[in-house]
């Protein structure tokens, strides 16, 4: 049973946190409850942000009281499985390595394993959108099969490509826009993760799986 | 219409922000100081969340090309009209061809100004908002901060604007603006990577706002909070207000376009009501901050929300948008 910390973050927010170490655990337990609570929103609820292992909650206070909002979430958060949902499996093309990934030979001396192995366990099964955040449409991805763990680059980079594929802490991600990133860039896929103008305008919504595939 | 002569420093299209796009990674964004929006969209017979133009620290100069119903609310960067001091917080009709001149900063503080027009700056939504998302470049115009030359087209006024004119917002009414402002922040949640005694220590030090700060976020100087221990928290879901400190120990105070999520651990937030106090400062001010309960903070949103509602022509709709602080 995870237990969860609740922090008012200001007076119109409620922050809950995991504390575990499994954080695979409680970002489905996150997940679940945000989806519960945008099914049947409390009044004067404004932002839902699950996280790797928190859940944030932005709302009215002076519409819904803080007691009322921790109430539900503590419920929600102690049955996750109850609310459980399933969400799209979305497949996601990449070319890998080249200009394309010019972290993936890096990578794989770093993992000891030949680049060919690292695209095999990256497009192995799919991998689950444990948030959205950084930027408008990036997604947290995993978790990674632990062979593929290694730490962020020493050196960022000032400006990524948009749709580079990157991995990094035991995670993966799609930068969406072109951005500065820490991440290793294996990859770089041609979709869209993210126009102001689509609805919604994130191609991808924290619950949903991806599941890259080489091309 | 407004066409923009000379827009300063950074002239944007704002409202009150896009709250619910933060589930997709969009900041919130908005108005910095959105009370000061909110009375100057009350002031000319708007909805509290109607578009209008945040004006950053003078430079500016507009020329309004209709007769219109106007307000300047917030931070007094010396607004005149066809050369004549504009009163503040004051709705005002205006002739078309009026030319509005923000010069800058006249008294001990001031950042923002807010104009609001009866209808409205009708440029089209995005994501639920006309705010401009700089970073994202989109919403408000063209998703980028004005420029010269620019033509804002203006809404049609729901109310008949001349039963508003001459309408002045109390000071009673507004946030408690000044020079070397004290924040009321709520502490935690990650208190423990912190030495014991770092809520004194932010409480005793007068910060002063760095000067690579922006609409994102603003460094804050004067105060190292140094780790206790090494502190590497997984991302979390933040909001404005919330004042992270990075490993070199200098907190950062997260502002309207501030990213929706980070990994710094957090040693409190500023209360909502009072980040319009913070929206009026400029880099090189001063402010002090101050650990509050999270009573107080609801004492002070009731108090402000009243202070809105208090506006002599607002109705009960917009009043609860004004409570709720949300897009309508």
């Amino acid at each position: 049973m995870i237990r969860w910390r609740f922090t008012a973050m200001g007076e119109a927010a409620i922050l809950a946190e995991a504390e575990t170490v499994d954080h695979e655990a409680a970002n489905r337990a996150a997940l679940a409850a945000a989806a519960a609570l945008e099914a049947d929103p409390p009044p004067g609820l404004r932002a839902v942000v699950p996280a790797i292992a928190s859940l944030l909650v932005a709302f009215d206070p002076l519409t819904t009281p803080h007691a009322t909002i921790e109430a539900r979430l503590r419920r929600l958060l102690a049955a996750p499985m109850a609310h459980a949902s399933h969400g799209r499996l979305v497949e996601i093309p990449v070319r890998y390595g080249g200009v394309d990934g010019p972290d993936l030979e890096e990578v794989a001396r770093a993992l000891g394993m030949a680049p060919a192995r690292v695209v095999e366990l990256h497009t192995a099964a799919p991998l689950r959108v444990q948030m959205i955040g950084f930027a408008p449409g990036y997604p947290y991805l995993g978790p990674l099969p632990p062979a593929l763990h290694l730490p962020r680059r020493a050196t960022p980079r000032a400006r990524v490509p948009a749709g580079s594929v990157a991995i990094a802490a035991g995670l993966s991600g799609i930068y969406p826009a072109p951005l500065p990133g820490g991440w290793h860039l294996i990859g770089r896929t041609t979709l869209r993760l993210f126009d102001a103008a689509a609805d919604p305008p994130a191609l991808l919504a924290p619950g949903d799986r991806v599941q890259f595939t080489a091309v | 219409m407004i066409e923009v002569v000379a827009a300063g420093p950074l002239l944007t299209v704002q409202d009150l922000g896009r709250p619910g796009a933060r589930r997709s990674g969009v900041p919130q964004g908005g108005a910095m100081d959105a009370f000061a929006l909110a009375a100057a969209n009350r002031l000319v017979g708007n909805p509290v969340n109607e578009a209008g133009l945040e004006i950053t620290a003078g430079g500016a100069e507009l020329i309004i090309r209709c007769a219109a119903l106007v307000a300047v609310t917030g931070g007094d960067l010396g607004a005149t009209l066809d050369g004549r001091p504009l009163p503040l917080w004051t709705a005002t009709r205006v002739m078309a061809g009026a030319r509005l001149r923000l010069a800058g900063r006249r008294g001990a503080w001031g950042a923002r100004a807010y104009l609001a027009v009866a209808g409205g700056i009708a440029v089209a939504p995005a994501l639920g908002s006309r705010s401009t998302d700089l970073a994202g470049a989109f919403g408000g115009f063209g998703g980028r901060a004005l420029r010269s030359g620019d033509q804002l087209p203006v809404g049609v006024a729901e109310h008949d604007p001349g039963l508003a004119r001459g309408r002045r917002w109390p000071e009673a009414l507004r946030p408690a603006y000044g020079p070397l402002p004290t924040l009321r922040l709520i502490a935690g949640p990650h208190l423990d990577c912190f030495a014991p005694g770092v809520l004194e220590a932010l409480s005793a030090a007068t910060l002063r706002i760095g000067a690579s700060s922006n609409r994102m976020g603003y460094r804050l100087e004067g105060a190292t909070l140094a780790y206790a221990r090494p502190c590497s928290l997984p991302s979390l879901g933040v909001v404005p207000g919330v004042i992270q400190v990075p490993p070199d120990g200098a907190p950062i105070l997260l502002m309207a376009d501030a990213q929706t999520t980070g990994g710094y651990p957090i040693v409190g937030t500023v209360i909502g009501p009072d980040l319009p106090l913070a929206a009026q400062l400029l880099p090189g001010d001063a402010l002090r901050l101050v650990v509050t309960t999270l009573d107080e903070a609801l004492a002070v949103a009731r108090y402000m929300a009243a202070a809105l509602a208090a506006s002599p022509e607002g109705g009960d709709e917009e009043l609860l948008a004004a409570l709720a602080g949300a897009p309508g």
